[in-house]
């Protein structure tokens, strides 16, 4: 077994969740286990990944490079499986690396398990785990040929440093016509806003089913009644109804709070990987079959404009 | 302009996965993909804002998604093709992509859009592995899309924030389901979708086989989560939530 793992990174940082895929990757007895940053000026990012366990990093730092699109990831990373036989290239879930995964697959013909929250051997093969069906149903995945491509649902492991230092390999970069022809005109940056969400103890979060922009006052005075912060969803961000420095989700933070009230929140699996780790879920939707009704502590089918008004006035009494 | 999208067709209701075939039950009802929806009605705008056009629907699936697709072609969409084969069940996305690039090399149309994800499998991946067959630029998650003067420019969300990003067309898009809502279909839409042009395919008229790289091994339940109470609203849920928050010393 050889184990590639794609190092994503944003504005000068290894992102997380890729050093967690890594750690995991090495975990699995490979000991050449290798990691691919691909960007310009990263040479110096490249390094960091020896300390999660890479034995060897391969660098593609190059001008061209510098948005982070997937298709010439796809024409990089592509090579070096190529030329170094690699047979099993990993992914942590994001935006960029699921485009990058998917173009791979297709450009090697390999097979892509998706949404993994685990990857063991199982008498010499590779088993990937993947909660299906909202997470109703545990499903055994396998490959039927190399290389095996895998994306790992966000926030599933953690990044175990364990300070090995990785050799630096260049990587050729060749790029195809098509990969080139899309141009990133404008780039998001992480916004450099307060660890508020992160830390909260209690979080009130409000999605679609808050009907419009204007009650989420419903949310902000709940949640300033119990000394807790405001969340949203990807789809009221979206629709412009919320600020995304407030979006709790796989795009958007993760966040573990004592407490998350979800307020006409559906409970996609986008939403879900964002706040399941938090100690008790309480949801107010109205549709008795939402999937959130399936993963919270308390769930309440009613609605919210009604209940979360009164619960607003209770707690204000009960805490003065 | 013309404008491919590719649908789905996914099971109606509680969803469930048939262990003998470890595969997801398409026996019962079908429906199109919600998210696809979103696809559709984007692409009947860019043609109609072109003031003219097509937009073709493709699809792979079991025969009966032919009911999916003349929910899309009630919205508005002028014509589908659905790639019906046994040896097409169980591609995965390896399998999958080939097929509808195979379609969409036929079809040439500017530009080919995709919904978010298949409400089914949880997919969200299929569009760039079709734009890599199809050696054509891709652009994702968009939430904003303007098409004009042979160029795609989409404006998606990421973990960051939000990209701009830019491509010459022939292109392929994903789109969010933030972009638009799509409309229902009008009575007189849902008639005329009847005698639309519905081209049904199997795997040897486009000479390429499906397949898959990816296999189901096990099925098994979840690991167990704590009892979820559920209560419905009889005037009293909010005073029902303060006790259970109590409870749990949470106030």
């Amino acid at each position: 077994m050889s184990i590639l793992v794609f190092l994503e990174h944003h504005d000068d940082e290894l992102q997380k969740g890729a050093l967690a895929v890594l750690s995991k990757a090495a975990q699995l007895g490979d000991p050449d286990v290798a990691g691919v940053v691909i960007g310009a000026g990263v040479r110096a990012l490249a390094g960091e990944a020896g300390k999660f366990g890479a034995a060897k990093v391969f660098v593609a730092d190059d001008e061209s490079l510098g948005a982070p699109l997937p298709q010439q990831r796809v024409d990089v990373i592509a090579s070096i499986v190529r030329d170094h036989g690699y047979d099993t290239v990993l992914f942590a879930a994001s935006v960029l690396a699921a485009d990058v995964a998917a173009g791979l697959a297709a450009r090697l013909d390999a097979g892509l398990n998706w949404d993994l929250v685990d990857l063991a051997q199982q008498d010499g093969a590779l088993v990937g785990k993947r909660p299906a069906l909202g997470d109703t149903v545990f499903v055994d995945v396998g490959w039927t040929g190399e290389p095996r491509l895998a994306l790992f649902r966000s926030g599933t492991f953690d990044p175990a440093a364990t300070g090995g230092t990785a050799e630096l390999v260049d990587a050729s970069v060749q790029l195809e016509e098509h990969s080139q022809a899309a141009k990133m005109i404008e780039q998001a940056h992480a916004e450099s806003e307060g660890p508020d969400l992160a830390e909260a103890d209690v979080i009130v979060a409000g999605g679609r089913g808050l009907g419009g922009p204007e009650n989420f006052t419903l949310v902000e005075e709940l949640a300033k009644a119990l000394g807790g912060a405001v969340g949203a969803t990807r789809a009221v961000v979206d629709a412009g109804w919320y600020p995304y420095s407030t979006q709790i989700g796989q795009t958007g933070k993760s966040v573990a709070p004592k407490l998350y009230i979800a307020c006409g929140i559906s409970g996609a699996i986008q939403h879900k990987v964002g706040m399941q780790g938090s100690g008790t879920i309480v949801a107010i939707n109205k549709d008795p079959n939402a999937p959130i009704f399936e993963f919270c502590d308390l769930g309440v089918v009613g609605d919210l404009h009604a209940i979360v008004p009164k619960l607003t006035e209770l707690v204000r009494e009960r805490r003065g | 302009m013309k404008v491919a999208v590719c649908v789905k067709q996914v099971p109606e209701g509680t969803k469930r996965i048939d262990p003998g075939t470890k595969r997801l039950d398409r026996s019962g009802e079908g429906a199109l993909n919600s998210f696809d929806a979103h696809a559709v009605e984007e692409a009947l705008r860019i043609r109609d804002a072109a003031g003219g056009g097509e937009v073709v629907l493709v699809s792979m699936g079991p025969a009966k998604a032919a009911d999916a697709l003349r929910k899309a072609l009630a919205m508005g969409a002028d014509r589908a093709v659905l790639v019906t084969d046994d040896a097409a069940a169980g591609a995965d996305l390896v399998g999958t992509s080939r097929v509808l690039a195979a379609v969409l090399e036929r079809e040439a149309p500017e530009l080919v859009l995709f919904g978010q994800q298949a409400a089914d499998a949880d997919g969200a991946v299929l569009w760039s592995a079709v734009a890599e067959r199809l050696r054509r630029p891709v652009i994702s998650q968009v939430a904003e899309l303007t098409v004009a003067d042979g160029t795609a420019r989409g404006k998606r969300q990421t973990e960051f924030g939000y990209d701009v990003i830019e491509a010459p067309l022939p292109a392929v898009v994903a789109v969010s389901d933030a972009i638009n809502e799509p409309r229902y279909p009008s009575l007189k839409g849902i008639m005329g979708a009847k005698s639309k042009p519905q081209e049904t395919l199997v795997l040897s008229d486009l000479g390429v086989e499906a397949g898959a790289k990816t296999e189901v091994l096990a099925l098994a339940d979840p690991p167990p989560r704590g009892e979820t109470r559920k209560l419905e609203d009889d005037g009293n849920a909010a005073a029902q939530i303060v006790e259970f928050l109590d409870e749990r010393r949470l106030l």
